[in-house]
């Protein structure tokens, strides 16, 4: 259950972010999840809830926005999809595939009042 | 609560003591409690104007960009440890596997090879008992303990602290092995030079597929318990094979502990590493 550090990193750059904004309740967080990163978006879900129980972000709607994978053939160089990091190039078959996005876990906005 | 840098980790112990008893680095930064910011306060501290609501009771809002990754406080910890590692020339290892690979026989019998060599220290990673730390300190090695209590892993603050509290001697190796757990330590960075993923052949071939994160993470894999290959259906190329669709560039090392199959190997890869540091 990693999820549940992570989303104590959550409450931690929304606290963080409070401080620096100015602001003193988050309504909406919006969470880039890359299908190639190691969170698993209902587990992240049911931690957040948890975890900012309590604390400026009680109540608050996470909206997780889906990240896909990429990545880049080494054999025939072309660009692929990429459902995990040891799938093959849909162009020519050829593994392994170089990741090139759809790892990230990020905090892209914030709706606060 | 820790003295120096102000953080509270719950239920993780360093060898049996709270997190806080002993202080981290001097420089790491005081962690604040945030409580909500008032309009007063907002134009005291020439923070940007606190709008107010016109319509009662629906509260006015608005969009804050934030894009930042949500690591980014373990990162920054790792980067810190990674600065003080490297700064004295310790080589630092983050060794991750499934419970029950062997790693610690594997740390216990690397150690008493380097005996005279080189000095190295060891963190030790697990939810509960200091079992692993004694064994280590058996062998004359300086071993800390922490205890993650309901955790998964190991996190670079709490990697901090025990570094700190170990002291790592200039131009050491530090060995830190991670809770056995094959998914959550692969996204944590602790500050090592390298993750090094022990797989032992009595497990599966495609646990590299199975749990690509990990294996993706890590510089070498060492499949270990290779005395049992002739009494197994393991196969080697295969797993190798997987490994490497995972991440091309993963090394690997056939190892026993047990009969020192292989030790010759892991040990250069060590001078190698440590010399480069």
């Amino acid at each position: 259950m990693h999820e549940m550090s992570l989303a104590e990193g959550i409450l931690q750059l929304l606290e963080d972010a409070a401080r620096r904004e100015g602001f003193g309740k988050v309504r909406t967080v919006f969470l880039e999840i890359g299908r190639l990163s190691s969170v698993q978006p209902e587990a992240m879900a049911f931690c957040f809830d948890a975890v900012v129980r309590g604390s400026l972000a009680e109540g608050a709607r996470l909206e997780i926005i889906d990240v896909p994978g990429t990545g880049h053939c080494l054999d025939c160089g072309r660009d692929t999809e990429l459902d995990e990091v040891y799938d093959p190039c849909q162009h020519c078959g050829a593994v392994p595939v170089q990741v090139t996005g759809g790892t990230v876990m990020r905090v892209k906005e914030l709706d606060v009042e | 609560m820790c003295t120096t840098c102000g953080c509270s980790e719950g239920e993780t112990k360093i060898d049996g003591h709270e997190i806080g008893d002993r202080p981290r680095f001097s420089y790491a930064p005081k962690a604040k409690k945030v409580t909500a910011v008032t309009a007063a306060e907002a134009e005291k501290h020439g923070l940007p104007p606190i709008s107010h609501s016109h319509a009662p009771g629906v509260p006015q809002s608005r969009r804050v960009q934030i894009e930042q990754d949500i690591l980014a406080k373990n990162d920054a910890y790792a980067r810190e440890n990674r600065a003080f590692l490297t700064g004295r020339r310790v080589f630092a290892l983050n060794l991750v596997s499934s419970p029950g690979s062997g790693k610690t026989t594997l740390l216990v019998k690397t150690i008493e090879a380097l005996k005279g060599k080189a000095a190295v220290a060891v963190i030790e990673g697990d939810q509960q008992t200091s079992q692993d730390a004694e064994r280590i300190r058996a062998t004359g090695a300086p071993a800390i303990q922490i205890n993650t209590g309901k955790g998964c892993h190991l996190d670079a603050h709490m990697v901090g602290h025990a570094i700190h509290q170990i002291d790592p001697a200039e131009r050491s190796l530090l060995m830190i092995e991670n809770v056995g757990n094959l998914v959550c330590p692969a996204a944590f960075d602790l500050g090592e030079a390298h993750k090094v993923v022990v797989l032992s052949v009595t497990e599966g071939e495609d646990k590299p597929i199975k749990y690509p994160d990990m294996f993706r993470a890590a510089s070498l894999m060492l499949l270990n318990k290779c005395d049992l290959l002739p009494h197994l259906d393991f196969d080697v190329e295969l797993a190798i094979d997987y490994a490497r669709r995972v991440n091309p560039a993963i090394e690997v090392i056939r190892v026993s502990a047990k009969t020192g199959e292989g030790m010759g190997d892991w040990l250069a890869w060590l001078e190698r590493g440590s010399a480069k540091g």
